[in-house]
């Protein structure tokens, strides 16, 4: 599967991380790529329910995501659908899961976004084809711009 | 194939360290001969040429007969659409969560305060 994996330690307890993540004053103090405003936030917190989040980046640019709550298991696990609102994404759906693991000192958060994709794909995942594709893509890229 | 399909392709091609060598190979190379990637990876012919079925089928190399030899090349479209697919959310989340751990951990020792308030 076509993912993207994050972690990050926290010192705070994951009940505050949880609350953070899902509650519209929380999303509003962190979402988006940069420093730029959150307009909107709304979430029913809920297997089923729906998000709903809009955003300025600071270069004066607005964004809307939207999902649908897949799992949610307070304060461990969010589990969560994912759509840019309008054409400028042509991903179509993916999927976010948000695991929060209690650690000395606070929690450890591991986010995963994934595109919906096959089995065979998520094992290459779970195997690393990160360093590879590092490697790899400077050479496609200059490539790209050799027989672009 | 749409975007999500040809992704996943991709990324299902990376999963074997034998294409990713191929595909190394090939990265170094430019151009090389079946015959030629067989040998360093110690491969038999026709494992080599499944290993090359996934990885045309991704779209990440074409093949060309010339005479008798099959020659094979990359092409770098899919993995820098693979690429920018990663680099994307990849900004995108890790600002968001560097504040989100702010934001949690400015909560924290505030509920921290008012506990020893409370106490105190």
């Amino acid at each position: 599967m076509t993912s993207l994996t994050l972690v990050r330690r926290i010192a705070a307890r994951p009940s505050i991380v949880f609350d953070a993540l899902t509650t519209p004053e929380g999303i509003a103090h962190w979402w988006g790529p940069d420093a730029g405003p959150v307009l909107l936030a709304e979430t029913d917190v809920r297997v089923g329910g729906r998000f709903k989040v809009r955003f300025r980046m600071l270069d004066g640019t607005e964004h809307e995501s939207s999902g649908e709550y897949l799992e949610v298991n307070p304060p461990v696990r969010l589990v969560m659908t994912w759509r840019w609102l309008g054409n400028e994404d042509e991903d179509g759906e993916s999927r976010i899961e948000i695991d929060l693991r209690p650690v000395d000192g606070g929690t450890e958060l591991v986010f995963t976004h994934a595109l919906l994709g096959s089995e065979e794909s998520r094992k290459g995942h779970e195997e690393g084809w990160n360093g590879a594709l590092d490697k790899l893509e400077k050479y496609f890229l200059s490539q790209d711009k050799r027989n672009a | 194939m749409n975007y999500n399909a040809r992704l996943d392709r991709v990324f299902g091609a990376l999963v074997s360290p034998a294409r990713r060598a191929i595909l190394q190979r090939l990265a170094e190379t430019d151009c090389a001969s079946v015959t030629e990637l067989a040998q360093p990876v110690a491969m038999t012919l026709p494992a080599v040429m499944k290993h090359l079925d996934v990885l045309e089928q991704a779209r990440l190399i074409t093949r060309a007969k010339t005479g008798r030899t099959m020659f094979v090349r990359l092409s770098p479209k899919p993995m820098a659409e693979a690429a920018e697919w990663l680099h994307r959310y990849e900004q995108f989340w890790s600002g968001s969560l560097d504040r989100l751990v702010a934001y949690a951990e400015k909560k924290e020792a505030r509920a921290r305060k008012a506990l020893a308030r409370k106490r105190g």
